[in-house]
């Protein structure tokens, strides 16, 4: 029911917003979203209380916290429900959505002055599918939702974008719709050969764990095939090397709010997704192609951060090392130990929290220099002490500063590939070349902290430089203080994460 | 409860062909004055009557009683829930195209005539869909066609209509031509035109004869010879492949569309389009069962002919879709390409039984689901030659801030058309993809995905128009006419609601497929 309940006052909320005039949308979509946003905050820390030691949401359904399920369609032999419920990993992806829309539309209220209405629904909109997309547990209710989140961003960014939001837009759409298509015909042909006669993720997950006597095309078994189908549809989301070419341009042409759901959530699909599809339903294949996919994310990894080092532009500094991020989730996904496995979800959550932190701080610096430039400006430190006060921490949360979110997601993931049984001798060799991308994001944020935000003050253009407004400032300050509060206290969400990752550590036999 | 006398059954046809002639009686009475209002108001109740007839039979479960549904005039007539399901589809689509129409020919002459050309060509559309014999299904089709070629042609001081009308005319009476002369030699194959009694006689190998409405061996059991038999549903398919603006004669279908008046290319791409696959569904389902062909050494295996076609047509319609530089001609591609889905209905058959029924109901739920999304489409296109926007992309180039709710309908439409999950047309998509899994046609499945994702590249271009674009020139909304709005709006909630109601389509559509 609550989850039932989080989509409906969301979607009512939505149709409000678009009917709203330009005047209160925004104000009016803040407190719309603050609805779900407390809801699932409210459900987080009944989980927290009264689900400990909850399973899978895949592996035992019994489990599943705050279920519901309504029969929908039946198509011939198979049937469709609505079906939905959470458990430790997708809770906090939830709570992480809620919270990061709101605050991503406070801190629209400066940049966004034309179309609000439609810009602030179609936000909604997108926290809508986005939240169907963690909680839904029939793939078919799932799919729905994360197609349904492209159209709201395909236009936020065409219709509220920089000077190339066009190319941008399209770009955008093109590559993650046909990554869809892509998975979608490598998941069905699974589900055809495999005689399910339920869509529900559990029910596809014990059919595809028992398969056997599945069809080999060319020598190669359906099931690698298929593996292959999906990581390839969901790497495009993640994005990992070489998939990753849309995001910089999306990034790039995308208002700052945007870019923070981008960054925040969106991504955090791709990785989701990989986590429940391709780990959990076909652990055997993940097993089997640990090493080559593990190289794939170390590559993500290196090519990310020296990519961010040639950029001069802050969002896309930001935006080419979110690549690098992703990259040590999937050596954590693959890494099939309690650490690796849980810290790549952990860190999710903490790249979630932190790169919204830093596009929406570079979104306060542009509102009021109006360039991203590094070279363009310098000494911001004097005239935007909070800004750049809240820019440097979160700088540092990103490179990996103990006691910050970042710190905990990626200590643990190295921890937890280092001897990794999956990666065999090439484990210590893998994680040691991915722990050196850390070294570069270092160089390339003190870089840009040192030329833009230090020194004497000099900027390129003629605007006037003062504090930013309470309301621009705010949601940056509530996103470091919960980045913090993961860092100290990594358990609020890594043990929930972890009672879910243990029973995907113990099917298949693998190691 | 009183039972209802058995020519009732027809009463979705019935209604259509009163409101037609009430039309011409109206207009005779005072000539020389026109009330669009009144006459817009007949057509409006006769085509809501015929859709809500339709759909009160089949919630009561008529057809249902027995295999045969009810069957009328020695059988030449049955209604049975595959009829009601289409007779339903040609309803709303009439519903919608009458009250675009409203607006749409408001200053035109001729109304009187328009609107009963409307109603007679649906008439022929809803008696199509329970056509039992060759002879039936033929007399329907061509009270389907023959208005719609006045009705292409309506605009007549316009070149591009005349064009088109005389196109579509050319085209479609070869065509006929083609259709009756395979019907003949279905005939000299099998001695009969019952779609069951050539069943009979494909099964026994015997030439039939029907005495006494009852189907017999002719006296002497002359063997069916299957060259002929297969020459003529070679042809049938040709006839069949026109009536649906399928590959290879596909293409008076942009022509048509494109110069007709919008509300008609929405009439013939969904309402016509949708006739002509229930006459396809049913020859070749009831008169021509695989099964027994084959077994029956059949010169054709039609199977394979519609793969083919199916395929093509998918590819030929997105492909052209994809290069065209007019939103309507765009849309009268796409609407081939979407006879390539359709056609999977046929081709995705594995023998008779629950495979036939599977692939038969996938095609029919795509063909409800596409009647709502595609008549919107055709008649948001009305709605911007109404206010003298342009024919180019670039014309609708930033009509979202001037019309912000008709451009969301045509949004939910447009992207409802290329499969994505906030119309219905992903689920029937999806149906359809199950359908051809369902028998391991992976030729066909690749075909549907890679066209699908195909398709939104160029249905993006119409909503990117519409929504980024910024406005080039001084183009001003002056009116927001009722009728048009509501149709549009009214297809868009529908296309919306069939995400959750899709079920109930699904399976009214499979019971149909069954008891055929």
């Amino acid at each position: 029911m609550w989850v039932a309940a989080l989509l409906l006052a969301t979607l009512l909320g939505t149709g409000l917003v678009f009917l709203s005039p330009d005047r209160y949308a925004g104000k009016l979509a803040a407190a719309v979203s603050a609805v779900p946003a407390l809801g699932s905050i409210y459900m987080y820390w009944v989980y927290l209380t009264q689900y400990g030691g909850t399973g899978n949401a895949l592996l035992s359904p019994a489990d599943i916290a705050f279920g519901q399920q309504i029969p929908w369609i039946t198509l011939g032999e198979l049937e469709v429900s609505y079906y939905v419920g959470l458990d430790g990993i997708s809770m906090p992806l939830l709570a992480l959505t809620t919270v990061l829309t709101t605050l991503a539309i406070v801190s629209a209220w400066t940049p966004i002055d034309e179309r609000q209405s439609q810009f602030y629904g179609l936000m909604l909109f997108m926290e809508v599918s986005l939240i169907g997309v963690f909680s839904a547990l029939d793939f078919f209710l799932w799919f729905v939702f994360w197609e349904g989140v492209l159209i709201p961003m395909y236009l936020l960014i065409g219709v509220w974008g920089g000077p190339r939001r066009k190319y941008a837009a399209i770009k955008f759409f093109v590559y993650t719709n046909v990554a869809s298509l892509v998975m979608f015909a490598g998941l069905f042909a699974l589900v055809f050969s495999t005689d399910l006669t339920s869509l529900s993720l559990p029910a596809m997950a014990e059919a595809f764990r028992t398969a056997s006597g599945l069809p080999t095309i060319a020598g190669v078994n359906l099931m690698t095939i298929s593996f292959i189908m999906m990581f390839f549809g969901f790497a495009v989301k993640v994005p990992v090397f070489p998939l990753h070419t849309w995001l910089p341009d999306a990034h790039v042409e995308a208002p700052t709010p945007v870019s923070v759901m981008l960054a925040g959530v969106l991504l955090k699909m791709g990785t989701y997704a990989l986590l429940r599809f391709n780990f959990t339903m076909l652990a055997d294949t993940a097993r089997q192609l640990a090493v080559p996919l593990a190289i794939i994310g170390v590559v993500s990894v290196i090519y990310g951060a020296m990519l961010a080092l040639a950029q001069r532009d802050l969002k896309r500094i930001v935006a080419y090392s979110s690549i690098s991020s992703m990259g040590y989730v999937i050596l954590g996904l693959v890494a099939f130990t309690p650490y690796g496995m849980g810290g790549a979800t952990f860190q999710m959550i903490a790249h979630g929290l932190i790169s919204g932190l830093m596009f929406m701080a570079v979104g306060v610096i542009y509102n009021t220099t109006h360039t991203r430039m590094v070279g363009d400006m310098s000494g911001l430190a004097d005239r935007m002490p909070w800004t750049v006060g809240i820019f440097v921490a979160a700088a540092f949360g990103y490179m990996g500063l103990p006691l910050m979110a970042g710190f905990a997601g990626e200590y643990f993931i190295f921890q937890g590939s280092f001897n990794a049984p999956t990666l065999g001798g090439a484990a210590p060799v893998l994680t040691s070349l991915a722990m050196f991308g850390i070294v570069i994001v270092a160089g390339y944020l003190l870089w840009a902290m040192q030329r833009t935000l230090f020194g004497a003050f000099s900027l390129e253009t003629d605007y006037e430089v003062s504090p930013a407004a309470f309301h621009d400032v705010a949601p940056l300050a509530v996103l470091l203080l919960l980045v913090i509060a993961l860092g100290v206290a990594p358990d609020l969400s890594f043990a929930m994460i972890q009672d879910s990752i243990s029973p995907v550590l113990e099917i298949g036999g693998g190691a | 409860m009183v039972a209802l006398p058995d020519w009732m059954a027809l009463a979705p046809a019935l209604s259509l062909a009163l409101a037609s002639l009430v039309l011409l009686l109206a207009d005779s009475i005072d000539p020389d004055s026109t009330n669009t209002g009144l006459l817009a108001g007949i057509s409006g109740v006769g085509s809501l009557l015929s859709f809500g007839f339709a759909g009160w039979f089949i919630t009561a479960g008529t057809g249902m009683a027995n295999d045969t549904g009810v069957a009328l005039f020695n059988n030449q007539l049955v209604i049975d829930q595959m009829a009601l399901f289409f007779m339903a589809i040609v309803g709303s689509v009439t519903t919608l195209v009458v009250l675009a129409s409203y607006d749409y020919i408001a200053s035109h002459d001729y109304q009187a005539e328009f609107f009963s050309l409307v109603l007679l060509s649906a008439t022929g559309m809803s008696l199509l869909s329970a056509a039992n014999s060759l002879a039936t299904a033929f007399i329907a089709l061509e009270l389907v066609s023959l208005p719609s070629y006045a009705l292409v042609a309506f605009l007549k001081h316009n070149k591009g209509s005349v064009e088109a009308g005389l196109k579509y005319f050319l085209i479609g009476a070869v065509s006929s031509a083609v259709l009756a002369y395979g019907i003949s030699l279905v005939y000299a194959a099998t001695g009969v035109l019952r779609f069951d009694g050539v069943a009979t006689a494909i099964s026994s190998g015997t030439i039939q004869t029907i005495s006494e409405g009852s189907i017999q061996a002719q006296s002497g059991d002359p063997a069916v010879p299957m060259a002929i038999l297969g020459v003529g549903i070679l042809m049938i398919i040709g006839g069949v492949a026109f009536k649906t603006a399928s590959v290879p004669f596909h293409f008076w279908a942009p022509e048509a569309y494109e110069g007709a008046p919008a509300p008609i290319s929405a009439f013939l791409s969904s309402a016509s389009k949708a006739a002509g696959f229930v006459l396809a569904f049913r020859v070749f389902a009831v008169a021509f069962p695989i099964d027994d062909l084959l077994a029956a050494g059949g010169a054709i295996n039609w199977v394979m002919a519609f793969q083919i076609l199916a395929i093509a047509t998918m590819f030929i319609g997105n492909f052209a879709a994809a290069t065209q530089e007019t939103v309507k001609r765009m849309l009268a591609y796409s609407s081939v390409g979407h006879a390539g889905y359709v056609l999977i209905g046929l081709a995705a058959v594995s023998g008779s039984g629950e495979g036939l029924s599977l692939s038969l109901s996938a095609g029919m739920s795509h063909l409800l689901v596409y009647g709502f999304m595609n008549t919107g489409a055709f008649l948001f296109i009305a709605l911007a030659e109404y206010w003298g926007v342009g024919r180019r992309f670039e014309d609708y180039n930033g009509l979202g801030k001037e019309a912000p709710v008709a451009c969301a309908a045509m949004t939910v439409f447009l992207f409802s058309l290329a499969g994505l999950p906030i119309g219905g047309g992903f689920f029937s998509k999806f149906y359809l993809f199950s359908a051809t899994l369902n028998v391991g046609a992976w030729s066909l499945a690749a075909a549907l995905i890679i066209n699908s994702a195909l398709s939104l590249f160029y249905y993006s271009r119409v909503v990117k128009a519409m929504w980024i674009e910024e406005p080039n020139g001084s183009r001003t909304i002056e009116s927001y006419p009722m009728g048009l709005y509501t149709a549009v709006v009214g297809a868009a909630v529908v296309t919306v609601l069939l995400v959750p109601g899709f079920n109930r389509v699904s399976e009214i559509a499979f019971q149909a497929a069954q008891l055929l």
